[in-house]
């Protein structure tokens, strides 16, 4: 990576159009979640959050999460959200008053929130700045996927494991929890035959 | 156009997941649609997960990396188990707007 890089100004000048151009993606796409009305809607413009945060990271180095955020993600959670969307036939959004308490107290609480994150991250001292094609190592030939499946394959390999065991009893929750009323309905009808 | 020439601050990508953040924050409370305020949850995930990779980026330190790996597990799950509960309410209340499905409600 580093070999070929021939202007660092040019290259900055390219992270920032890059990091404007998805962050303002990102954005756009949090704000029309919030705007739409129909559901189907708010999961699409997700998916483009979600695609653009892909690119933030590859933006600071991380190539495999880059490719895991668009293939878990943008990928299969959402098109089980779309799945879930249609197959319920969710209509448009009843526009009601909300919550009491979410605009007296929410909203003056986000805003706070929002103020002292920004703030501390704003004052914050020892920040570094991000340049494009620095990834982890600082090793110009060695990936960051590497480094990566070295600490997943050797030193984290039980939580590792432990997490596909924790993705297959979700799997089987998921099918009981979604048949269990199906059963019900089965036995429902049964009686009422007798 | 001095600033042109500078790296984007990591400071930046910082704020860019805290607004993101609190616009799910927004999203969980102003939205009236089961799926929807769901779809904000994930959005708070996400929001989140950058701020790992931005610290990973800081210190160079790929167990931030790796956190956000195990976060997108444990969501992935989270998404399966959630719309099969969101699943099995529809089929007794049919219906999502949260408002009609206030039985524990004081």
């Amino acid at each position: 990576m580093r070999s070929i890089r021939h202007s660092p100004v040019r290259q900055a000048t390219m992270h920032l159009i890059l990091f404007f151009l998805f962050a303002g993606f990102c954005l756009a796409g949090a704000i029309n979640l919030l705007l739409q009305t129909h559901p189907i809607n708010s999961a699409l413009s997700l998916i483009v959050v979600m695609t653009s945060l892909a690119v933030l990271y590859l933006l600071l180095g991380a190539e495999f999460l880059a490719i895991a955020q668009i293939i878990v993600y943008a990928g299969a959670v959402m098109v089980l959200f779309t799945f879930v969307v249609m197959l319920l036939n969710a209509g448009r959004e009843e526009r009601t008053l909300g919550s009491r308490a979410a605009i007296p107290i929410g909203f003056p609480a986000v805003v706070a929130l929002l103020a002292i994150l920004a703030t501390i991250i704003l004052r914050a001292q020892g920040l570094a700045s991000a340049h494009l094609g620095a990834g982890l190592s600082n090793d110009p030939n060695g990936s960051n996927l590497v480094v990566l499946s070295q600490v997943l394959f050797h030193g984290l390999l039980l939580p590792f494991e432990l997490t596909s065991v924790l993705v297959l009893v979700a799997i089987l929750g998921a099918v009981a929890i979604a048949r269990a009323d199906a059963a019900k309905v089965d036995g429902a009808e049964r009686t009422a035959e007798k | 156009m001095s600033f042109l020439h500078n790296d984007v601050p990591l400071a930046w990508y910082l704020v860019l997941s805290a607004v993101l953040f609190s616009l799910g924050v927004v999203g969980f409370l102003i939205k009236r649609n089961i799926i929807t305020m769901f779809m904000s949850i994930e959005l708070m995930l996400n929001a989140v997960n950058l701020s790992f990779v931005a610290f990973a980026y800081q210190w160079h330190e790929v167990k931030g990396q790796i956190v956000v790996f195990f976060v997108m597990m444990v969501a992935a799950a989270e998404a399966a188990v959630g719309l099969a509960i969101i699943i099995a309410v529809f089929r007794v209340r049919a219906t999502l707007a949260v408002d009609r499905i206030n039985l524990m409600k004081l």
